[in-house]
C-alpha cells in the first residue's frame, strides 16, 4: 500500500506546478495547461482522502468524476475564447490582452 | 342619498382643465372656449339646483338648516388626525357656491369677446377651469386642511393666469409677486392650521352637531377645545389669529395687499373673476367658516380683525382716489370693499345668551352679504373696465374720457355698479353696506362713524372714475385714429346680466329692509343659522344715503365738465399727497426696502454663503474624497492576469498564516 504521504506530496507538486506555470507563462494555452495541472492535483485529493478515510462510501471518487466533466467543459469553452483571443489579436501572449474593452 | 351629485361640481371644471390643458391646443380657440364654457354652464346649474333644493329644505327644530356632509373621506389617516376630504353644504358654502359659478360664468361667456384671437386661447380656458375647480373645492371643503389645500390651488391658479400674458416683464414680475406674497401669508395659515390640528387633534372645523353624513361618508372628528383649553387659553386665539393672517395675504388686507394691484396685469376678466368676486373673499370666507370658533374662543383677538380691516379700507379709499390706471382704481375699491367685510366680522359680539347671537352678530351676516352683492357688482365693473380698454387699448383715464356715447351699454351697466358700491337704496351695495355699518354702529360709534366716511370716499373715487371715464374731457387725438366702439354681443350680455342681479337683489333688499319682509339674505345666511329679518335702522340708512348722494354730487361737480378747474386747483395746492397717494403711499417701496435692503442683504446672504460653503462643500468633499479615492486604487486594475493571479496566491497565503497563527 503506498503511503498517503505520496499522493499528497505528488499533490502538492502538481499543484505548485500549476501556480508557477499560471504565473510565470505567457502562453495562453500553457497558462490553460497549468490551470488544468490545478484542477487534476485537487482531483487527486478528492481520490485520495476518500479514499483512505471513508473506504466504504463513493462520494469523494463521484465529485472527481464530476470535477472532470466540469474541467472538460471548462476547458471547450476556454479554447474558444482563446482561439477568438487570436483571431483578435494575432496573438496567444497574455499580456497583449490587456485591455478586454475596445 | 341626497345631493349626491354635488361631486359633479368639483368634478366637471377638473375634467375640462384636463381636456384643455392636455389637447387644448390640438382644438381651435371655438371649441375649447365651448368646452370650458358647457362645463361651466353645467356647474352653474347644477349649483343652482342644489341651492333651491338646500334653501328650499325644512328647517330644523331649532330654527336652522341642515349641515349636510355627502362625502366625506379620510384622505390620510396619521394617528388621532385624519386629513379628510370631502363635500360639506351649509348655508355660506351653497351662497359661494352661487356667487362663484354665476361669476365664473359670466366670465366664461365674456372671455369669448374679450380674448377673441389671443395666443393661448385654449391654456387661459384651461386656467379658468382650474381656478373655478379650486375656488368651488375650496368652498366646500369639510375641513381646515382640505380648505387649505384648495386655498394653494386657487393661488396657484392666480399666478397662472396673472402671468398669462408671459412676454410682458410686469406680467412676469407682477405673478410672482402675487404668489410669494401670498405664499408669505399662507406660511402663517399654514402654522395656524399646525397648531389647531396639534391641539384640538382635528382638522375639522364642524362642532359635530346636527350633521347629516351619507352611508359611506366617515364622520367628523369634533373639535377636542377642551384640550386646547387646557393646553392654555392662548393656543386657540393664536391659531385663528395665525391663519387671519394667512387669509389677510390672500384678502390683500393691509401690510399684505401690494400684490394686488399689481395682478391687474392680468387678462381683465381674470381680474373680475379671481381679483375681484371670488378668490380675494377666500379670507373673508376663511373667517366666516372659523366664525364659531372665533366667537366662542378667541372674542378678545377680534379687534385685530376690526382694526387690520378700518386702516385697509380707509388706506385703499385714499389710494383709490388718485390713481389714473381704471384697474387700479377698483382694484383699491376691492381692497377697500373687502375689508368692510372683515371689519363686519370683527364688530360680531358674543350673544348673551347663547354664544351664537344673530342680533350680536349681524356683521357676520352684513359681510357674507355684501361678499355676495359686492361679487355681482365688482365683476360687473371689471368687466366694463374690460370693455372700455378692448375699445381703447388702454388702462389709463387720459385716454378715455366721453365715451358714453360710443358705449352706451357699457356706460348705463357700469353707472349703475357704481351707484351700488356707493351705496344709493334700491342697488344692492345698499342693503348690505348699510348692515355693515349698522353692526359697525352696534360696536362701536368710533368703528361705525369712520366706516361711514370711508363708505363716502367709496361714493366720490367711484364717480371720480365713472366721469373720468364717460364724462369729462374727450381725448380727441387718441380717438381719432381709432374711435371706440361698443363691445361685442359676447360682452355686453354678461354685464347686462350682472347688472340685472344687481337691481334685482337690490330693490328687493331695500324694500324688503325697509318694509320688514322676511326671507331677505338675513333667512339664509347668519351667524347661528337661524332666520333673521332685516330691518334697516331708517337713522344709519337715512345718514349713509344722504352722504353717499353728498360725496357724488361732490365728484360730480369735481370731475363731470370739459374743464376741471376744482381737481385742478386741488392737485395744485396738494401736490405732494396726491403724488404720495398715487404713489400709494410708497408701500412697494417700503416693502422693496424691507426685502432687498434688511432681508436679503442681513439674512439671505449669509444662509446663502452657509448653503453654498458649508453644505455644498461637505457634498463635493465627499465627492471629490470618492474621486480621489478611485484615481489612486485604478492602476490596480491592469488588466495582467499573471499579476491579479500572483496577489490572489499572496492573499491566500497571508490568510492561510493568520489562520494558523491564530
Amino acid at each position: 500500500m503506498i503511503p498517503v504521504v505520496c499522493y499528497i506530496s505528488l499533490s502538492a507538486i502538481l499543484f505548485f506546478t500549476g501556480v508557477f506555470g499560471f504565473v510565470t507563462r505567457r502562453n495562453l494555452i500553457a497558462m490553460l495547461i497549468s490551470v488544468e495541472l490545478i484542477l487534476n492535483a485537487v482531483d487527486l485529493q478528492f481520490a485520495v482522502f476518500n479514499r483512505h478515510l471513508f473506504p466504504t462510501q463513493m462520494e469523494g471518487m463521484f465529485f472527481t468524476l464530476f470535477s472532470i466533466g466540469v474541467s472538460a467543459a471548462e476547458t471547450a469553452v476556454a479554447v474558444a475564447i482563446i482561439i477568438n483571443v487570436y483571431r483578435h489579436f494575432h496573438s496567444d501572449q497574455v499580456n497583449s490582452i490587456e485591455n478586454m474593452k475596445l | 342619498m341626497e345631493f349626491s351629485y354635488v361631486f359633479l361640481i368639483l368634478l366637471l371644471p377638473a375634467l375640462s382643465f384636463l381636456i384643455l390643458g392636455l389637447a387644448g391646443m390640438k382644438m381651435s380657440h371655438k371649441t375649447a372656449g365651448l368646452i370650458g364654457t358647457t362645463s361651466l354652464g353645467v356647474v352653474t346649474v347644477i349649483s343652482y339646483v342644489t341651492a333651491f333644493k338646500y334653501f328650499g329644505a325644512e328647517r330644523l327644530s331649532d330654527g336652522t338648516f341642515q349641515t349636510i356632509v355627502p362625502y366625506n373621506f379620510t384622505w390620510l389617516p396619521l394617528g388621532n388626525l385624519h386629513f379628510d376630504m370631502g363635500i360639506l353644504l351649509d348655508p355660506i358654502s351653497v351662497m359661494m357656491l352661487i356667487v362663484i359659478s354665476t361669476v365664473s360664468l359670466m366670465v366664461h361667456i365674456y372671455s369669448f369677446g374679450y380674448m377673441h384671437g389671443e395666443k393661448g386661447f385654449q391654456r387661459y380656458y384651461a386656467f379658468l377651469s382650474l381656478f373655478t375647480m379650486s375656488m368651488l373645492g375650496l368652498v366646500v371643503a369639510t375641513n381646515i386642511f382640505q380648505m387649505y389645500l384648495f386655498w394653494e390651488l386657487v393661488g396657484v391658479s392666480s399666478y397662472l393666469l396673472i402671468g398669462f400674458y408671459y412676454p410682458l416683464k410686469p406680467a412676469i414680475a407682477a405673478s410672482k409677486k402675487a404668489f410669494i406674497v401670498t405664499r408669505f401669508a399662507d406660511m402663517f395659515f399654514l402654522i395656524g392650521i399646525l397648531l389647531f390640528g396639534y391641539y384640538t387633534e382635528s382638522f375639522s372645523f364642524s362642532f359635530a352637531g346636527d350633521v347629516m353624513l351619507s352611508p359611506d361618508a366617515t364622520p367628523f372628528i369634533p373639535v377636542n377645545t377642551s384640550k386646547a383649553l387646557a393646553a392654555g387659553a392662548m393656543i386657540l386665539p393664536t391659531a385663528l389669529v395665525l391663519m387671519f393672517i394667512g387669509g389677510a395675504g390672500k384678502s390683500a388686507m393691509f401690510p399684505l395687499h401690494i400684490w394686488l394691484p399689481d395682478a391687474m396685469e392680468g387678462p381683465t376678466p381674470v381680474s373680475a373673476l379671481i381679483h375681484a368676486a371670488t378668490m380675494v373673499v377666500a379670507g373673508v370666507f376663511q373667517i366666516a367658516r372659523m366664525f364659531p370658533l372665533w366667537i366662542e374662543y378667541a372674542p378678545q383677538a377680534m379687534p385685530i380683525i376690526v382694526w387690520v380691516g378700518v386702516f385697509t379700507a380707509f388706506y385703499a379709499a385714499a389710494v383709490a382716489c388718485a390713481q389714473s390706471d381704471i384697474k387700479r382704481v377698483l382694484a383699491f375699491s376691492t381692497i377697500s370693499q373687502i375689508a368692510f367685510m372683515m371689519v363686519a366680522l370683527g364688530v360680531c359680539l358674543p350673544g348673551h345668551e347663547s354664544v351664537l347671537d344673530n342680533h350680536s352678530q349681524l356683521g357676520y351676516m352684513a359681510s357674507m352679504f355684501h361678499l355676495f352683492t359686492h361679487a355681482m357688482f365688482k365683476a360687473c365693473l371689471f368687466l366694463g373696465a374690460g370693455c372700455i380698454i378692448h375699445a381703447v387699448h388702454s388702462n389709463e383715464m387720459e385716454y378715455m374720457g366721453g365715451l358714453r356715447k360710443y358705449m352706451p351699454i357699457t356706460n348705463i351697466t357700469f353707472l349703475i355698479s357704481c351707484l351700488a358700491i356707493a351705496g344709493i337704496p334700491f342697488f344692492s351695495g345698499f342693503s348690505s353696506k348699510d348692515e355693515i355699518i349698522t353692526a359697525c354702529f352696534a360696536y362701536s360709534p368710533v368703528v361705525g362713524w369712520i366706516m361711514t366716511g370711508i363708505a363716502a370716499m367709496t361714493a366720490f373715487y367711484m364717480f371720480r372714475l365713472y366721469f373720468g371715464i364717460f364724462w369729462g374731457t374727450e381725448n380727441k387725438e387718441a380717438h381719432a385714429h381709432h374711435t371706440p366702439h361698443e363691445a361685442p354681443v359676447t360682452m355686453t350680455v354678461p354685464l347686462i346680466v350682472l347688472t340685472i342681479i344687481t337691481l334685482g337683489v337690490g330693490i328687493y333688499t331695500t324694500l324688503a329692509g325697509f318694509l320688514g319682509w322676511s326671507n331677505s339674505f338675513g333667512s339664509f345666511v347668519t351667524a347661528s343659522g337661524e332666520n333673521y329679518d332685516i330691518h334697516f335702522n331708517t337713522q344709519i340708512a337715512l345718514t349713509s344715503t344722504i352722504i353717499a348722494i353728498v360725496s357724488i354730487c361732490l365728484a360730480t361737480y369735481i370731475y363731470k365738465g370739459e374743464k376741471q378747474p376744482v381737481a385742478d386747483k386741488l392737485y395744485k395746492t396738494f401736490p405732494k399727497l396726491h403724488q404720495a397717494a398715487y404713489k400709494r403711499f410708497y408701500q412697494d417701496e417700503i416693502w422693496q426696502f424691507v426685502t432687498h435692503k434688511i432681508i436679503f442683504r442681513c439674512v439671505s446672504t449669509p444662509i446663502a454663503w452657509f448653503d453654498r460653503h458649508i453644505v455644498d462643500g461637505t457634498f463635493n468633499f465627499m465627492a471629490w474624497g470618492a474621486n480621489e479615492a478611485g484615481e489612486s486604487i485604478r492602476p490596480w486594475q491592469s488588466g495582467d492576469v499573471r499579476q491579479y493571479a500572483v496577489w490572489f496566491l499572496t492573499g491566500a497565503i497571508a490568510l492561510t498564516l493568520i489562520l494558523l497563527a491564530i
